[in-house]
């Protein structure tokens, strides 16, 4: 084996397995611009006319609304929620720590058809009036939770307690230590947990599935039900749209995150 | 709170679990000197700091400034100020903010002017406006000393601020903190591995070992006149020789080893005793061509190795026990060099020799015989 | 953490910061584990309408409905579905997370981002590639008709493999990130350190980097496997009435027959046995710590 070839399989390997990640992303991109009968599965022909009139499939712009609105609404709950719990399992003692880190791990270790199934069971045994939005922003909101928890809880643990300490030797007092201190170094962490948690939402179809009720449609269970049916291309596009903003959310948060570590911005 | 006054730690004790970390000592350290404390690595020391900064519950005992027992008093609340060993500076606050931080606490005015000032004092004003990520480990380290010293405390804990910088760099800050230690009158308890910068720059050093202070006192006392093993080789090095005592000779002992009997300054009449010398206080008769002093401490032995180091030349002499002994002799253009080999006499004024108590071990051959 | 114990101990802010937190968990996950445990032991309201129980307390269901082979076999196939695709997700990301974490330079928050990109295309859409891909028009069956491999009306899609080949592909983000951070982590000097005591850098891989890389890897599994087994999307998607999953099951026992005691019986039953496999899991892996 030549010295290239070793020195450069596994980034071969790499781009290939890449490439074999982004494959079904390059066919909803490209199927956005199919010339769809009733099914958009086979290749008919190029249009833009998806692009043109985004909102023109039935309900599609609906869904997307409800879904932004829910994972707008369930990040911000979930993530003060569960901030405050990391904060308490990071930076205090208290009895029952063990207790808590259990009942933080069990959702995360459960699948979400029992997740969905069980909060049906839950809704139907209450006469099923909270199914639709209610249910589904208090469903989003439980199984976002564990996912701030772990990944603020990360961030506490790594910062220096000898900082927190020096701005108490300056003359902070506790709650002073906590907002110029504390908090900012945490916050990179909070901002990747709400990330995670919009992203879970926005993406979450199972559990949706089980508790939206039949008037309450999110956009991943209007992908799934008109699966059946056919998907319309407009989905495609906003699929696409999604995937292009999310990523410029992504590398825009990455080149800062690098820049911070160089220390040229706040 | 406005304190002023000695530094009192009285009884102080800490324990993590069952391993003592700091075992009861008692310090005064009087307002406005520079105290250095001084000892290997895990003795104590930071956290004889941490508890006087109110960063760590002492167990036991008590901490006062003034009189006023701040034992249970707030970090936040304490004229102490800290440098920290891993300097923690913010890594999300430039320079500026940084050394501002504590007088923006305190809510202080003329925040800009004293910042400046401060950073001016440790040479890194043009840096101002950078992130600590920015800095060399030397400039952070004078970060955090500037951080601290901007609030003028009453007592400025000093956890080796010295340790990432270079020799030139250190000589000079040694300097600086020394100005200003005796321009603003601030009590400093220093920390540091250097015994050489503990003895040039402190009014008394403290050496602890394994969380007890072995010995207190002025530098040169302390050099002089060590009153453990432990101090007689932590600062500087010693040649110790063990035995008993013989007979009495004015104000001194005499020592009898297994290498000769030796006079050495004692009270002790009777028993088992060891006796130090500093390498630098033994002469080598045959290169200083005089004639050994009759009340001088003598003894023979051969020269095993001999090394140039510049200034001196440290020779180790084998003694007729086996016991080797390491003399430093300073370097004169036209003396002669004892030869590895050569039969040389060593000696030195019975004043240099200092006693020491003897070894357990010692004593306890000397019992069993 | 000293210093921790000190501002926190003997206070009640530690039970305030938690309060609102875990009481929505207590709500909206306890609560509704209990509600599903109670709907297991349902029977039909008689002479009620279909989708009407009442509260009997019959913990025979679990025996009928256990012992039925069409929901047995959906069970099964749920943990061999996906263990496979576990296992083949392991082996995919291994080699790409290593190669990110340790060679792949500069262009490492690339990697990155292009790694958990896929996730913000909708999890039905790429699944709905996949048929495409796999399906009989699509570029794999082509390929593998003009080598004259496969006969001409061949197709992955729908089939067992095409379910396991779904499974991998969607949760390999998840296996790929764990594994990433365990070795991003570790100071490289460790491997160079381990190279020049072992020689071999095979040897140096097994002793060091796979060891330090371990909570990675039991991280990635677990966030693989436990999605994996109670996901129906791919066995709907790629797959037909030979390939049903127990979440396929659960799904239309419940939304589409209202038979909620099987529907209960058979989801209590998958989240007893993940908890058990994953307590054992990670007592056996020697990490406490998740994620
Ligand atoms: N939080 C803690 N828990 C348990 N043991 C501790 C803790 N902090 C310090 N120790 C122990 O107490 C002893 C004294 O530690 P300390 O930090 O005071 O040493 P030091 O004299 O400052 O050493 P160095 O010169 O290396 O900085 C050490 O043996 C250390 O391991
Ligand atoms: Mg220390």
């Amino acid at each position: 084996m030549s010295g290239w070839w070793s020195r450069n399989v596994l980034r071969i390997y790499a781009v290939l397995a890449l490439g074999y990640l982004l494959l079904p992303v390059a066919y909803t991109l490209a199927f956005s611009f199919n010339q769809a009968g009733k099914s958009n599965l086979i290749w008919k022909g190029f249009t833009l006319s998806a692009w043109q009139g985004i909102c023109d499939a039935p309900d599609v712009c609906a869904a997307v609304r409800n879904s932004l609105l829910v994972g707008m609404l369930a990040t911000l709950i979930a993530t003060v929620l569960g901030t405050m719990i990391a904060f308490a399992l990071g930076r205090h003692q208290f009895r029952g720590r063990s207790t808590t880190n259990l009942l933080i791990f069990l959702p995360m270790a459960t699948p979400e058809v029992v997740l969905g199934s069980s909060l049906l069971a839950l809704f139907v045994n209450m006469g099923g009036g909270l199914l639709g939005f209610p249910a589904v922003l208090l469903a989003h909101v439980m199984f976002c939770i564990s996912f701030v928890v772990v990944t603020v809880k990360a961030r506490i643990a790594s910062l220096d307690p000898r900082l927190e300490e020096a701005a108490r030797d300056l003359y902070a007092d506790e709650r002073q230590t906590f907002m110029k201190v504390t908090l900012p170094l945490v916050m990179p962490g909070i901002a990747a947990a709400a990330l995670l948690a919009f992203s879970l939402s926005f993406d979450d179809v199972i559990i949706t599935n089980f508790n939206s009720g039949s008037n309450f449609t999110t956009f991943p269970k209007f992908i799934w039900t008109s699966s059946l049916r056919g998907i319309p291309p407009q989905a495609n596009v906003i699929a696409s749209l999604m995937f292009a903003v999310a990523l410029a959310v992504v590398v825009v948060g990455q080149i800062n995150a690098a820049r911070r570590a160089k220390g040229l911005i706040a | 709170m406005d304190l002023n006054g000695d530094l009192v730690l009285r009884d102080l004790r800490k324990e993590f679990g069952d391993f003592v970390a700091v075992d009861s000592i008692n310090l005064t350290i009087a307002q406005g000197s520079f105290f250095a404390l001084l000892g290997p690595s895990g003795c104590g020391k930071t956290t004889t700091l941490r508890m006087i900064a109110g960063l760590e519950t002492p167990t036991s005992g008590q901490v006062l400034i003034g009189g006023t027992d701040i034992t249970h008093t707030k970090p936040h609340q304490r004229p102490v100020n800290t440098v920290f060993q891993s300097y923690a500076l913010f890594p999300h606050m430039d320079i500026f903010e940084n050394v501002a931080f504590g007088l923006r606490r305190r809510g202080v005015g003329n925040v800009e002017k004293q910042v400046m000032d401060t950073l001016e004092l440790v040479q890194l004003a043009h840096l101002a406006r950078r992130k600590p990520g920015q800095l060399s480990g030397g400039q952070q380290q004078r970060i955090a000393l500037a951080r601290a010293i901007v609030n003028r405390p009453a007592v400025l804990l000093l956890d080796e601020p010295l340790g990432a910088l270079d020799l030139k760099l250190r000589r000079q800050m040694q300097i600086e903190l020394k100005r200003i230690q005796t321009e603003v009158g601030l009590t400093f308890v220093h920390v540091t591995h250097d015994q050489e910068e503990a003895m040039s720059m402190a009014d008394t050093i403290a050496v602890m070992n394994h969380g007890v202070v072995e010995q207190l006192g002025g530098p040169l006392d302390l050099y002089e006149r060590p009153v453990t093993h432990y101090v007689a080789n932590f600062l500087g090095q010693s040649n110790t020789f063990e035995g008993t005592v013989a007979s009495r000779d004015g104000e001194f002992a005499r020592l009898a080893t297994a290498d000769g009997e030796f006079s050495v300054t004692s009270a002790q009449s009777s028993g088992t005793l060891a006796m130090g010398v500093r390498p630098e206080k033994l002469e080598i008769a045959e290169t200083t061509g005089n004639t050994v002093p009759p009340t001088a401490n003598q003894v023979r032995g051969t020269v095993t190795d001999a090394a140039f180091t510049g200034v001196s030349t440290q020779y180790v002499v084998r003694l007729r026990s086996g016991k080797e002994v390491t003399v430093f002799e300073q370097n004169l253009l036209f003396g002669r060099r004892a030869q590895v080999g050569d039969e040389v006499t060593l000696y030195w004024d019975a004043r240099h020799s200092f006693a020491l108590p003897a070894s357990a071990a010692h004593a306890a051959a000397a019992d069993g015989s | 953490m000293a210093e921790a114990s000190a501002v926190g101990s003997r206070s009640r802010t530690p039970y305030l910061l938690l309060l609102p937190g875990m009481a929505w968990l207590a709500v909206f996950f306890v609560v509704p584990l209990v509600s599903l445990l109670m709907q297991s032991v349902q029977t039909p309201l008689p002479g009620g309408l279909p989708g009407q129980y009442e509260q009997t307390f019959r913990f025979a269901n679990f025996v009928d409905v256990l012992s039925r082979t069409e929901f047995l076999g959906a069970l099964g196939r749920s943990f061999l579905f996906a263990l496979l695709a576990t296992v083949a997700a392991l082996l995919i990301a291994y080699p790409l997370a290593y190669a990110i974490a340790l060679r792949a330079g500069r262009a490492k928050p690339l990697f990155l981002v292009l790694v958990v990109a896929p996730f913000f295309v909708s999890f039905v859409l790429r699944t709905i590639a996949w048929r495409q891909i796999l399906g009989a028009e699509g570029p794999v069956v082509g390929a593998l008709q003009a080598l004259h491999l496969v006969p001409s009306n061949f197709s992955i899609y729908p089939s067992s493999l095409a379910v396991i080949a779904g499974l991998t592909y969607n949760f390999l983000p998840f296996m790929t990130l764990p594994i990433y951070a365990s070795l991003d982590r570790m100071d490289t000097r460790l491997i160079e350190a381990a190279q020049d005591l072992y020689s071999s850098s095979w040897t140096a891989f097994r002793k060091v980097t796979l060891p330090i890389s371990m909570p990675g890897v039991v991280a990635g599994t677990l966030l693989t496997f436990i999605p994996a087994s109670g996901d129906y999307i791919n066995a709907q998607l790629l797959g037909n009435a030979t390939t049903t999953m127990v979440g396929n099951v659960v799904d239309s026992r419940f939304l589409v027959n209202s038979d909620y005691p099987t529907a209960s019986v058979l989801s209590f039953t998958l989240m007893a046995i993940i908890l058990a496999m994953v307590f054992v899991y990670v007592r056996r892996a020697g990490t406490e710590e998740l994620v």
